[in-house]
């Protein structure tokens, strides 16, 4: 066990864990923060997928010990109201059906539209074929990353 | 999937209780941290005040002094938008104003609603008309108490999102305002109570947001598996293979873990219990490991040394919907060579023979050529999204679960007599699933965590892992079928025979089209036992017989020489005239409207574009019709979904915008189990426990665009979780052979030389 201080969603957090344990289980288990998802635990599913720094990476490969100073955003931290366009843009076309997905689909977008503002579609295909949804949301995840694009390009 | 009855009459949840104060009735004490107790319409959020008090017009209905309405959702949520839908039919007969309405999940509660079961796509079809029923009551007393208010006859008396109007005299009130007087009014019967029509509808057939998207994009914690409750401890599963068990179990190491209580093995269900269908369970004896947190426990869990022996042969009693009969557990370690080699092998043989109309013996025997083709499916995972996981916290005398589960009631029984508590002491609460098809019907994950709960005398969560999930059974069976059919000189179809098998399920739906429509006619059936456990997975049976008769009618017509979809009309034209033989469980004409509605949307009769290749499929399940055609193009070996159009028709619409986003969903799941879906054996060892060898579809290989169409007419709405999926199968095989010019009998379609490149 050790002591690890987070920067989660712009606030300082206080662990005390097994350093190999991944960050996907310390916010679930330790912070209670669990919008992430524990869905294959290999990096396959991206349903654990939160920003380390800009990028979105999946927490269920990247053990507390290495994330240091860096900070970490979770799907809680994305917005403060759910306004962050790539929120607003899945409320408009309704994306979810079970939503277990969800968060790690929002989270790996709002990256790519972070470092890239205006993504051609096989950039967009590139980012997002790391998230799995077996309810096949995929035409409207699509449509809802365009048009977050969009509401940024306005805002 | 089965259809479920319940005791519970339809007067029974209509039942006036009364006044209710102090805001909501329904809700357990971790849900106040865990969930919203009620979710408005988002654009009224800020709006919408909590009433003082609320008045209980029935299991369904409760209305605040100020208006706002609280309806329930009764069937458990896993993503097909019951949670929406549902109230939406309350809502409209009711007749009040959805931004006035909160919505709130019920728990497992038999006496107050009826069937609580979220499956076989018929949560819509079976709730509609007790909800409406439910909803016209609850309005019909709002009139009653009105018209004794203003002392004129009800039938003066008109309504309006949420407010009652006498023209005459002028006078208005809000439902708000006459609730609590609804509590000394007698419940009208039930001819005294006046249903809209369904062209004065306002909110069904009117989209509207799913009520939970906010929580989803949120994170807000809504699955099971987010639930954290104090004192609660985590626990996990060890399973054997297949026609294995535990013989030891060394836990030396484990035991002394860092966060780890205890690891012991639990029976699960004992040997002798009476099973109903739904109490499938893969392993009665399950090694667990329990600790403070996930992390841990999984660690743990891989540190167990575990020895297993084989399983002799053996039987259990299952009282099924047809009586009770035994199944029977073969010993042995079962692989997907043997199987193969076994399923080819009976479909030789001549099987049990489900309908036989005409002599189709005869029509063979005269026959000037004959079409022969096998077509076969491996077992499939279901793979949903949120792992396999149960809380429970059972204590002396009583149990509370809350759990994915798509059918609470037939799982607290099992409970009741396993935990030997009584039934109405079991209390199970329905959380939002992360995902269901099928795999959530079956609730061996509520015994396990009670057990386990019971055992350790704390409340625990359950978590399976993903290779747990993956590992555990109650997989869609595998399936072979093979088709026949007898063409005279004049290339006129005088014979069709299907003989379907499977382990350890025959696929035939006999009495399904081309049923009907040919004179000569033959389907058999057979099934051999395995100890791999199966069980209902989206659109049972259907989602590998339709394929594989899509794919047989398109080579059919092709065979004759005629336009595949043209064929299937000439077909039905058949069965719409001059039907064949009895029980045909489809109508002739709704199944030839999605075909030419998609033929006209798809625009069928202009020539393919160039590099683009159509195929076409239409089926019947689930009381729906559905017809597809897609268009893909070749990138190299692997094919690209261009678009699908598909045209259902499963009467009258809910919610418009999410029926189609079911539809949508149905399409790229099938594209992708059809494309990748596997699951293989090795000496009763699965091949593929995650995701890095079990094919998911992806992203960049779902359909650019989906177009969906919907029949508009008044009948009573039919299935749509399910129906827009098995059809694809067919659509996608037939698509496949125009850009290839190769017939693909055997799914998956993609082979893995085709993935790596």
């Amino acid at each position: 066990m050790a002591n690890f201080t987070l920067n989660i969603n712009g606030k300082n957090k206080e662990v005390d864990v097994d350093p190999n344990t991944p960050m996907l289980w310390v916010l679930r288990d330790h912070l209670k923060l669990v919008g992430t998802k524990y869905g294959c635990g290999i990096a396959q599913c991206g349903a654990c997928t939160v920003h380390l720094g800009d990028n979105a990476v999946r927490s269920c490969q990247l053990p507390v010990s290495v994330v240091g100073e860096q900070k970490i955003t979770t799907i809680e931290g994305l917005s403060e109201n759910a306004d962050h366009p790539v929120q607003k843009a899945w409320l408009e076309v309704d994306v979810p059906q079970c939503g277990y997905c969800q968060a790690g689909q929002i989270m790996t977008a709002s990256a790519l539209l972070k470092q890239n503002p205006n993504p051609s579609d096989p950039e967009i295909e590139t980012a997002m074929n790391g998230n799995i949804c077996r309810c096949g949301t995929y035409t409207r995840i699509k449509k809802a990353v365009k048009m977050a694009a969009t509401i940024e390009a306005d805002s | 999937m089965t259809h479920v009855k319940t005791q519970i009459g339809r007067r029974a949840f209509l039942k006036n209780t009364g006044l209710a104060s102090g805001g909501l009735i329904i809700g357990f004490s971790w849900l106040n941290s865990c969930k919203p107790k009620a979710v408005p319409e988002k654009e009224m959020e800020m709006a919408l005040e909590m009433p003082k008090e609320w008045s209980e017009f029935n299991s369904y209905i409760k209305i605040g002094e100020n208006g706002a309405v609280t309806l329930m959702a009764p069937n458990p949520e896993f993503g097909s938008n019951v949670k929406t839908s549902l109230p939406m039919i309350l809502a409209e007969e009711l007749d009040v104003d959805w931004k006035m309405v909160l919505i709130e999940q019920a728990n497992f509660h038999p006496e107050k609603f009826d069937r609580q079961f979220t499956g076989g796509s018929q949560g819509v079809r079976t709730g509609w008309p007790g909800l409406r029923l439910a909803g016209a009551t609850a309005r019909q007393m709002l009139l009653m108490a009105a018209s004794q208010k203003w002392n004129v006859p009800v039938s003066e008396l008109t309504t309006n999102n949420g407010t009652v109007y006498h023209k005459t005299t002028e006078q208005e009130i809000g439902y708000g305002e006459l609730a609590s007087l609804a509590k000394d009014i007698t419940l009208p019967e039930e001819q005294d109570v006046p249903l809209k029509d369904v062209s004065d509808f306002k909110i069904v057939g009117v989209s509207k947001k799913n009520v939970d998207t906010k929580n989803i994009i949120t994170g807000k914690p809504l699955f099971t598996m987010d639930l954290q409750e104090d004192g609660m401890l985590v626990a996990m599963i060890a399973l054997p293979p297949f026609g294995m068990k535990i013989k030891s179990v060394d836990d030396s190491v484990a035991k002394s873990m860092p966060g780890i209580k205890d690891v012991f093995t639990i029976q699960t269900l004992q040997d002798d219990y009476e099973r109903n269908f739904f109490d499938t369970t893969t392993h009665t004896k399950i090694a667990v490991v329990v600790g403070n947190s996930t992390w841990e426990v999984m660690q743990a869990k891989k540190a167990l040394r575990m020895e297993w022996e084989e399983i002799s042969d053996s039987e259990f009693v299952m009282a099924g919907f047809r009586g009770k009969t035994t199944i029977k557990v073969p010993a042995g370690l079962e692989s997907t060579e043997k199987h193969n080699a076994k399923m080819q092998e009976m479909s030789l043989k001549r099987g049990n023979v489900l309908r036989r109309d005409g002599n189709p013996e005869e029509a063979f025997q005269n026959a000037e050529k004959i079409l022969e083709r096998t077509y076969t499916a491996p077992y499939l995972a279901h793979n949903c999204m949120e792992p396999v996981n149960c809380f429970a916290d059972v204590t002396e005398n009583e149990a509370v679960l809350h759990a994915p589960i798509q059918a609470p009631e037939l799982i607290s029984g099992t409970l009741a007599a396993r935990l030997g508590l009584p039934e109405e002491n079991i209390h199970v609460n329905l959380t939002r699933m992360g995902g269901g098809f099928g795999q959530r019907a079956y609730g061996h994950h509520l015994v396990e965590a009670a057990v386990i709960s019971q055992k350790i005398n704390a409340p625990v969560k359950l978590v399976y892992t993903r290779e747990d999930d993956m590992s555990y059974g109650i997989y869609r069976p595998t399936y072979t079928a093979t088709y026949r059919a007898a063409l005279d000189k004049d290339n006129n179809v005088i014979g069709f025979h299907v003989r379907g098998g499977g382990i350890p399920e025959h696929p035939v739906a006999a009495n399904r089209f081309p049923a009907g429509a040919i004179d000569n006619y033959l389907a058999e059936g057979w099934a051999l036992e395995s100890n791999i456990t199966i069980g209902a997975f989206r659109a049972p049976r259907s989602n590998f017989i339709a394929g594989a008769e899509q794919s047989f009618l398109d080579e059919l017509a092709e065979t004759m020489g005629k336009d595949p979809i043209d064929f299937r009309l000439e077909l039905l034209d058949r069965a719409m005239k001059n039907p064949v033989g009895e029980n045909n469980d489809y109508e002739a004409e709704r199944y030839a409207g999605v075909l030419k509605l998609v033929k006209e949307k798809s625009g069928w009769n202009q020539s393919e574009k160039p590099g683009i290749h159509r195929g076409v499929s239409a089926y019947f399940c689930h009381n729906s019709y559905v017809a597809q055609v897609l268009e893909l193009s070749m990138e190299g070996e692997m094919p690209k979904m261009e678009k699908v159009t598909a045209a259902i028709d499963c009467g009258i619409v809910i919610n418009p915008d999410f029926a189609t986003n079911m539809a949508e969903g149905g399409i790229v799941d099938g594209i992708g189990n059809a494309m990748f879906g596997e699951m293989s054996f090795t000496n009763g060892v699965p091949d593929h426990k995650n995701f890095d060898t079990y094919r998911m579809i992806r992203f960049s290989e779902a359909p650019k665009t989906i177009e969906v169409h919907f029949v508009q007419n008044e009948i009573d709405p039919t299935g749509l979780g399910e129906p827009p999926f098995p059809p694809i199968f067919g659509a996608l095989a037939n698509a496949l052979y125009k850009a290839t010019g190769q017939r693909h009998y055997r799914q998956p379609f993609v082979t893995e030389k085709q993935i790596i490149g």
